[in-house]
């Protein structure tokens, strides 16, 4: 921390990638953090008020939660590999990691589709749309999650020297995105309005 | 000057690569600085027009009201977001935490230069609503639902939409940029450089990066939800209501929720603008009063201090929204220890400037002139975060007074101040220093004169927002000739700055040549073998800091000031 580190000067750490992608990707998590929070905010706060019609969760989540589990059970597998040194099976859990993920989200979009077969539009209630926002922007979180993977893979392929630390990097943001996930699974799952007027209410009446 | 590293980098071959795709964070700033001062001239045309309908209404004859909101509601959204965030952060961050924590740059120059082209595109967005059927949004700046998306408010269609779309571009672009000046000043420090030898600049800097990082994602969170009700139908915000004798779609939606959200960003926005110009002021005002900032421990915990406290004041600009009174009593408190901080800052100021040697250069001209404008625009802040006082001036000048001193003329100052301090590092040359007094006298004496009657015609009782003023028997006659005076005033004063672009673009080419480090500055930026700065920034070897930035007028020393590089006899090998 104290000003001896002058990472573009070659100054490396031993899993390959500088300490700047650690520090840099815990910050962004910070920011993603804030921002899902302050969505579930709005969240028990919108509630509270009497048009909010709860909607049944499609059964489709559950699937897509083991799915991102294993997805980030992989990753983890992955890093211990590359701490290993065992590059053949890293690129494979890699690979198995990333299928997982976008099965996650292939997941998430038929639930979408199975409730609106049965007509929870976006628009219909106030519970349908932060339904749709919330699983929206976190499988967008995934998406762009899945950009990174890909290059980490292009990485892998090529040997390079860094990629072991881009496989680190990948499987923290994967866990990240994985403890949102249980949290708005939580959250849309159990809370009613009458616990959230008990969390935080008053504040809009 | 090559210098080798296993990354990879090398100075840029073509005209492409090194002014347009440009990785380093030296170009990146200049182009974040232009494209700033550009759309802020926007803002600053947009001003004056409105001044001139408060003034003289009906002399311009297309300002009608629907123009008027939209000149309102782009000339906030401009300023604060566009310009002041923009140019703080993107400008002077980009350019001076680099070079002054001794690096070679900043340590994700790709996604540094993503972030530009992002601000740019948002910039470009922004403007493109000028030219879409009905006009930009004219719901203010606050962008309150349910007015801002409905008929009626001018610009309710693409308008509004081209708006929120802008902010949510421009939120992606200030992440990128903002991951980056906090991690390279955490990670990219040279040896030496410990957090407590940071220049104060720096520190002011990533403590509003830091609040950028963690605010922006209530405007974003805000942002796509009005959206969603705009577009798709939805009723987060919008409650049901009629229109124009027709019920609308929309129901139960809570307009009260936008406004927490949109201030949770709102609040601490103001000192993303206002930690930055903190601390450039402090190193202006050490550096041409030769002397050491005064309690620079202190001045860094109260920059700390108050990024910590400014997320839990946002209700305070909700008084008159109503609310709990607990909350009120809360939010109130909260809003005045703030100035416990604040204080602090201006006493050791004003104490870093007792018995030192006063160069007043240009760029301390308007140092000292940022803090008497925040001074006294902040003690107005100090009747209205009371609850009480709050609700009857809420709604009127004064408070247009309070908060265009306060965070509008008193950050912009110190942008002036920064840049005629930095321009010869950045272009090897000098400002022209005559112009640059006039610019500096006809903004400070001329901000003074619009804002000074403000409060009083708030007092009054004149309501803000309003298009005209005629015919309204509580306001007094008087109170239109104190507008037109205004007026007149703020046209000067918008004019002298053209002088300022003048003199930016004159002295680029034809400005007398700077030495390396003409104001004999202790900090690293001063101290780079080439100046302009060469990509790279330190030829060979980084440089190491032997000591604290402010090392001005050391009894003994041959000059009067010591680099912050400078090794102490018998240690090292020197500069």
């Amino acid at each position: 921390m104290m000003g001896t580190v002058i990472p573009m000067d070659g100054v490396r750490s031993q899993s390959g990638r500088s300490r700047p992608g650690k520090v840099g990707l815990w910050v962004f998590l910070a920011v993603v953090t804030m921002l899902f929070t302050l969505l579930l905010f709005a969240y028990l706060m919108r509630m509270q008020f009497a048009d909010w019609r709860a909607l049944p969760l499609p059964w489709q989540l559950w699937l897509s939660t083991v799915l991102l589990a294993a997805s980030s059970t992989a990753l983890f597998i992955a890093h211990r590999c590359v701490q290993r040194g065992r590059w053949r099976e890293v690129r494979a859990f890699v690979l198995a990691g990333g299928a997982c993920a976008a099965a996650f989200v292939a997941g998430q979009l038929w639930a979408w589709q199975q409730l609106a077969e049965q007509h929870y539009l976006v628009a219909g209630n106030p519970a349908n749309s932060f339904f749709y926002l919330l699983t929206g922007l976190h499988g967008l979180h995934v998406l762009g999650g899945l950009i990174g993977l890909a290059l980490t893979m292009a990485r892998l392929r090529r040997g390079s020297e860094q990629a072991g630390g881009y496989v680190q990097l990948c499987a923290r943001y994967w866990h990240f995105l994985f403890a949102v996930w249980l949290v708005l699974f939580t959250v849309m799952g159990t809370v009613t309005p009458a616990l959230a007027r008990s969390i935080c209410g008053g504040l809009l009446s | 000057m090559a210098y080798s590293h296993g990354d990879g980098h090398h100075p840029p071959q073509s005209f492409w690569t090194r002014y347009v795709w440009s990785q380093d964070h030296k170009v990146i700033s200049i182009q974040y600085t232009i494209t700033a001062i550009v759309i802020g001239l926007v803002g600053l045309v947009l001003s004056n027009l409105m001044r001139l309908q408060l003034g003289f209404p009906g002399l311009v004859p297309f300002i009608d009201p629907a123009h008027y909101y939209q000149f309102v509601t782009m000339h906030g959204m401009i300023m604060v977001i566009y310009l002041l965030t923009a140019l703080f952060l993107g400008g002077f961050g980009n350019y001076l935490i680099p070079l002054m924590v001794g690096a070679r740059d900043m340590v994700f120059p790709f996604l540094n230069m993503l972030s530009y082209w992002v601000y740019l595109l948002a910039v470009l967005v922004l403007v493109a609503s000028f030219f879409t059927p009905g006009g930009p949004t004219g719901a203010g700046w606050t962008l309150y639902p349910p007015q801002a998306i409905l008929p009626g408010t001018p610009g309710d269609g693409a308008g509004i939409i081209l708006m929120l779309v802008s902010l949510l571009i421009f939120i992606v672009a200030a992440t990128m940029g903002g991951l980056n000046y906090v991690t390279t000043v955490l990670q990219a420090r040279t040896e030496g450089m410990t957090l407590m030898r940071l220049p104060l600049t720096v520190w002011g800097i990533f403590m509003a990066t830091i609040l950028a990082l963690l605010a922006f994602p209530a405007l974003f969170v805000s942002g796509v939800m009005m959206l969603l009700d705009k577009t798709l139908g939805t009723s987060f915000f919008m409650p049901a209501l009629m229109s124009l004798g027709q019920a609308l779609g929309y129901k139960g939606g809570s307009p009260l929720l936008f406004q927490h959200l949109f201030w949770f960003f709102g609040h601490p926005e103001v000192y993303i603008v206002a930690l930055p110009a903190f601390g450039i002021v402090s190193d202006l005002i050490s550096t041409h009063a030769r002397k050491n900032i005064f309690g620079y421990r202190l001045m860094v915990w109260a920059i700390v201090a108050i990024g910590v406290l400014s997320v839990v004041v946002w209700a305070h600009h909700m008084f008159v929204s109503g609310m709990n009174p607990y909350f009120g009593f809360f939010f109130a408190t909260t809003t005045l220890i703030i100035a416990i901080p604040t204080a602090i800052k201006v006493y050791n100021w004003v104490l870093t400037l007792w018995r030192g040697n006063i160069h007043l250069t240009v760029p301390m001209l308007f140092a000292i002139g940022f803090i008497s404008m925040f001074a006294i625009g902040g003690l107005t802040g100090l009747f209205l975060g009371n609850v009480s006082v709050d609700i009857p001036l809420s709604n009127t000048y004064f408070v247009v007074a309070h908060f265009h001193m306060v965070m509008g003329v008193a950050p912009i100052l110190v942008v002036f101040g920064g840049i005629y301090h930095w321009f010869p590092k950045v272009t090897g040359r000098m400002l022209n220093d005559t112009l640059g007094q006039l610019h500096f006298w006809i903004t400070f004496i001329g901000t003074y004169l619009i804002y000074f009657p403000m409060h009083y015609l708030g007092f009054l009782g004149m309501p803000r927002r309003y298009y005209a003023y005629e015919n309204y028997q509580f306001i007094p006659p008087s109170a239109q000739v104190l507008n037109e005076f205004i007026t007149v005033v703020a046209l000067i004063v918008g004019v002298a700055q053209f002088l300022f672009v003048f003199n930016l673009a004159w002295s680029v080419f034809k400005g007398r040549a700077a030495s390396s480090n003409p104001w004999g500055g202790t900090t690293l930026e001063w101290q780079t073998p080439d100046t302009p700065p060469v990509h790279g920034n330190w030829g060979e070897t980084l440089p190491v800091v032997y000591r604290w930035a402010y090392e001005y007028s050391v009894p003994g020393e041959a000059r009067d000031f010591v680099p912050q590089n400078l090794a102490p006899e018998g240690e090292g090998e020197g500069e």
